[in-house]
């Protein structure tokens, strides 16, 4: 498995190239911005019908890390499902399988902006939670220690004379940003002034892709 | 024959003038339902469309819109606006005439709908947009005539195909009304004739006197042209010495970087100061209109533009079109070369500039060509479905409709008229329902069909997204960028998104023929200063590349089975013959590869004569039939005429490489995953409706809420692979970036006849392929590795490896 290791707090985190963190000594799996029923929300609003295939998706590479780390507790970052009507389009099929994930473990849904916590799916709901000397909520404060989701930060490189931009965790000293998990989701860029003004000067990311790696954050430049 | 009446013989008669005799001809056949004509730039063609225009009008006893005229550009459309007024006015005609582009305020705009003008002057999207309101018929009663300018370049494009169905509708709404074309010369003028009438009417074509012979020449030069690469730079003395020759010169590129760079340098050597300017399509508005107004007036002694000065309205006095690089089409060329002198029965001159050696070759070729009016260009195929789904929503927009009755309108397009009833409902239920195998939207379908047997939309206010997204132009994500002001300052023009993401502050480049340094970026705008003292990086242009035209690549081959070329100069003979000793000419229906050793690594080269773009194409699928063999290929680099593959070990049989089943599912597999293939989806993906454009409000405001196509592509090609949309996909790839179905041809040419021909060293073929630019490196996981090695070197130059143990704790990658 390919990994980056980050320190936050004391707390020794693993950015997974999924997309996922893994914190091995707890072990916790946190995952954010899931979106679920996404094209389903586009399609009921009159907007794209787009493949509706991404619950299947994301639901696949959450099943694998959960295969791989093997954790005791899920914790979901928040914006879950994509909006509150979200919960209805999710198919037998998909309840059950997110049902299969929870057993034998501790699920938490943390409120999003997009939804309440789930109250229907497994689980348990929450607004914040605190692990140690971590503090796990959807939108970031300036608490330190905290890890939120919430702008889908993507990182966007020059290399070789082309770019590469893929989703991406940010941390410093005090925060740590996830990266959307979610098949159908966007992504702010890394250095957009809200993520900016969230972030120290000795900011970092890590990109995720088969081969996660870290990154500074450049400043007075977005792109 | 149908007699001018009075006023208009008058007219005439005041300014000394005759009426030509095709303008009489179309006169003549006023009522036929569809006229195509053909007739060389300054042949007075848009006065022969509207004449009877004009002549039916005069009697002042027609109510409402009478005569609608599209042109590819709104430019022309309010160009042609002022050139009619003149007429219309001197003889005291009582017509309206008024153009609507989107550049039209949103007030006349909407007056217009009202109050339709006697002759309405507008764009094909403008068009698709009128026809997607519901009082569309109310506007459109009493149309007579349409009238289409430029339809041989409308009929290259998706543009065209979107503006047939709009006719198809029109024709509905107006039984009567009568198409006319105004075409350049062409290839294959029935092609177009086809394409404009309604199928199965007939349409005669009119063909103009073309004129003199053009005095076409290469431009001598003191200086032989380099082995490789673009842009003439070589030819700067002889092109200005041209230039203080003649009243004014088009100095046409086919690359807007390469228009840059040249302009650039023109300057360096221009001692006297001539004036020069330059143009093309990514300059800002204010700055292209600048050009344009000084050189009717006079002002300019030459202008160093793309494609952007093709069509259009006549630019003052041009004597003189001197072309940079090959010319890659013919009938592009002869397009161009009418842009000088506009005087009827004038002869037009031209110049050609080959950029590098093997360019002279196909200069030569060219102008054979010309001389010989051997004109080229790809057959059209069957109207391209994503332009179809399109207009299924804009019939929808404009209110229920009954799917027969459309099915059978749309064939009445010449390009639709083989449209099987299958693919319509195909495109139907993609548009009402997205067409996919899992019925997830049965509940919030787009369209729906009600008991009546029409369909609607589900949701009206649905129509006002439909609006947003009408067109088939596809921009390239672009930046403005600008001079760095507190108050916003001069607009200077657009680069690529991707462009700018490859800058860093302090980072230089070419815009406008100006050094400018990158500032950086405020609100999507790029922001620089001014820098005359640096070396620039180029600013890159998406435009697209030409690739050399299958008839022009064929008599080039043609041209190497001769034994000698009196006609060549003496570099470029000789160095034909040199090839001709060491290993031997590429043949028209074989493939000739090389094979030898340079610098330590086998080299491959493939001689396949299939145009720039197929020949990358290519290049990806050979090395990855040869990483598969085992060859370890490195990478590969690609002209018009061959591509140079590198790697560890010597190819020893080709032929198994060239099966044609296996290229197919090379192509099928391995090439779907490639970024080429999810460009040619994300524009299909666009024009069907699957995704909405995106505006610049909403990407200026970085909204998280838009994704990337890519990755629809991936989810497509996992789950339903055959959904419409990648079968369009697919059918798309076989032109334009990817051309596959150039390599077919390739294949069907040479029928497996492969010569490999293993030698010592480099071949003098084979020799300026490793100037060229462009290479693609060959890795399974080149960007993943790439990026490992970027990665490490900003985390090192931002000192941030902490301390040793940190360092290591953070660097472990473990696979």
């Amino acid at each position: 498995m390919n990994i980056v290791n980050i320190s936050l707090r004391s707390a020794h985190l693993q950015a997974l190239g999924s997309g996922a963190l893994h914190w091995p000594e707890r072990r916790v799996l946190v995952v954010s911005d899931l979106h679920l029923g996404k094209s389903e929300r586009m399609a009921r609003r009159g907007g794209a019908m787009l493949p509706p295939y991404e619950t299947h998706d994301t639901l696949t590479r959450l099943d694998a890390d959960i295969a791989r780390c093997d954790p005791d507790a899920v914790i979901s970052l928040g914006d879950s499902l994509d909006d509150d009507a979200a919960r209805a389009g999710l198919t037998p099929d998909e309840c059950a399988w997110l049902a299969r994930l929870q057993r034998g473990r501790d699920w938490i849904w943390i409120a999003g902006n997009h939804d309440p916590a789930p109250s229907d799916l497994g689980g348990r709901s929450a607004e914040t939670l605190t692990l140690g000397p971590l503090t796990f909520r959807h939108i970031a404060t300036p608490a330190t220690g905290e890890i939120s989701g919430h702008y889908h930060p993507k990182a966007r490189l020059a290399v070789r004379g082309t770019s590469v931009s893929r989703p991406c965790f940010l941390y410093d000293e005090t925060h740590l940003i996830m990266p959307a998990y979610g098949t159908y989701t966007g992504g702010l860029d890394w250095c957009a002034p809200p993520l900016a003004r969230l972030m120290g000067r000795r900011a970092c990311a890590v990109l995720t892709g088969k081969h996660p790696c870290a990154v500074p954050v450049p400043r007075r430049r977005a792109a | 024959m149908a007699d001018l009446p009075r006023k208009f013989h008058d007219w005439f008669a005041q300014r000394g003038w005759s009426i030509h005799p095709h303008q009489q001809d179309m006169l003549d056949r006023a009522r036929d339902p569809s006229l195509l004509l053909i007739a060389p730039t300054g042949g007075g063609k848009t006065l022969a469309g509207f004449l009877p225009t004009l002549v039916e009008l005069a009697g002042g006893d027609h109510a409402g819109l009478h005569t609608l005229y599209v042109s590819p550009l709104k430019a022309l459309a309010s160009d042609i606006r002022r050139n009619l007024t003149v007429p219309v006015t001197e003889m005291g005609l009582p017509i309206r005439i008024e153009d609507r582009t989107g550049d039209t305020s949103a007030t006349r705009r909407k007056r217009q709908r009202a109050d339709p003008p006697h002759i309405l002057l507008t764009t094909p999207e403008s068009l698709a947009l009128l026809i997607s309101y519901e009082d569309a018929p109310r506007m459109f009663a009493g149309l007579r005539r349409v009238v289409i300018d430029e339809i041989h370049a409308l009929s290259e494009s998706k543009r065209g195909d979107q503006l047939m169905l709009a006719l198809s509708r029109l024709q509905e709404m107006c039984p009567g009304m009568r198409r006319v074309g105004l075409s350049a010369t062409v290839e294959d003028p029935a092609a177009i004739a086809r394409f404009l009438a309604r199928h199965p009417d007939p349409c005669e074509i009119i063909h103009a006197d073309p004129g003199p012979d053009p005095d076409i020449a290469m431009l001598e030069t003191d200086a032989a042209p380099p082995w490789s690469g673009g842009g003439g730079r070589y030819a700067i003395p002889a092109v200005l010495d041209q230039v203080r020759r003649h009243k004014t010169t088009l100095i046409f590129h086919n690359t807007r970087a390469q228009a840059e760079i040249f302009f650039h340098e023109l300057w360096l050597q221009n001692d006297e100061g001539l004036p020069i300017g330059i143009h093309h399509g990514s300059l800002s508005r204010e700055q292209r209109l600048r050009v344009e107004a000084a050189m009717v007036a006079g002002e300019l002694r030459a202008i160093v533009c793309t494609g952007s000065l093709d069509l259009g309205i006549d630019w003052g006095d041009v004597d003189l079109v001197i072309q940079i690089g090959a010319p890659k089409n013919v009938k592009r060329l002869v397009q161009r070369i009418g842009r000088a002198n506009h005087r009827y029965n004038a002869p037009s001159k031209a110049l050609l500039v080959p950029a590098n050696r093997f360019e002279v070759v196909e200069c030569v070729a060219a102008l054979q060509a010309v001389i010989e009016r051997d004109l080229d260009g790809d057959p059209r195929g069957p109207g391209p479905r994503d332009v179809l789904c399109q207009h299924i929503l804009i019939r929808a927009a404009a209110g229920p409709f009954d799917a027969d009755s459309l099915y059978d309108e749309v064939r009445g397009a010449g390009a639709y008229a083989g449209l099987s009833r299958a693919d319509f409902d195909a495109c139907i239920a993609f548009v009402a329902t997205g067409g996919y195998a899992l019925r997830a939207y049965d509940q919030w379908q787009r369209l729906k069909q009600g008991a009546d047997g029409l369909w609607h939309l589900r949701d009206p206010r649905t129509a006002q997204r439909i609006r947003q997204n009408i067109g088939t132009i596809m921009d390239a994500d672009l930046l403005k960028v600008r001079m760095k002001n507190r108050r916003g300052g001069t607009p200077l023009g657009e680069i690529e998104e991707g462009f700018a993401a490859t800058l860093t502050v302090g980072n230089t480049f070419l815009i406008g023929g100006q050094i400018v340094r990158y500032e950086g970026l405020r609100e999507m705008i790029v922001e620089v200063t001014r820098r005359p003292d640096k070396e620039p990086k180029i600013a890159t242009f998406m435009g697209t590349k030409f690739a050399t035209s299958t008839q022009l690549s064929e008599r080039i081959l043609r041209m190497f089975a001769e034994g000698d070329w009196p006609d060549l100069p003496a570099p470029t003979r000789d160095w034909l013959h040199l090839q001709r000793e060491r290993s031997q000419l590429p043949q028209t229906d074989r493939i000739l590869i090389e094979s030898f050793p340079h610098e330590g690594r086998a080299h491959t080269c493939v001689y396949g004569f299939a145009g720039r773009n197929a020949m990358q194409t290519l290049g990806l699928l050979l090395t990855a039939r040869m990483e598969e063999q085992g060859l370890h290929p490195m990478g590969f680099v690609s002209t018009d005429y061959a591509t140079l593959i590198w790697g560890l070990d010597m190819l020893v049989h080709p032929e198994p490489l060239f099966d044609r089943a296996g290229l197919r599912e090379t192509f099928e597999t391995w090439l779907a995953g490639n970024a080429v293939m999810k460009r040619t989806f994300k524009q299909s993906a666009v024009i069907s409706g699957l995704i909405e454009r995106q505006t610049r409000g909403q990407r200026k405001s970085g909204k998280q809420a838009t994704f990337s196509a890519d990755i629809l592509y991936d989810v497509l090609r996992k789950y339903e692979p055959d959904h419409l949309l990648m079968d369009i996909t697919r059918e798309e790839a076989l032109k334009g970036l990817v051309d596959f179905g150039r390599i077919e041809d390739m294949l069907d040419r040479t029928a497996g006849r492969v010569d490999h021909v293993v030698l010592d060293r480099v071949t003098p073929l084979a020799a300026p392929l490793f100037l060229e630019a462009g290479r693609v490196p060959v890795e399974g996981s080149a960007t993943e590795r790439l990026l490992a090695e970027e990665a490490s070197r900003l985390m090192a130059t931002a000192g941030l490896e902490m301390d040793p143990a940190a360092e290591k704790r953070h660097w472990r990658a473990e696979d």
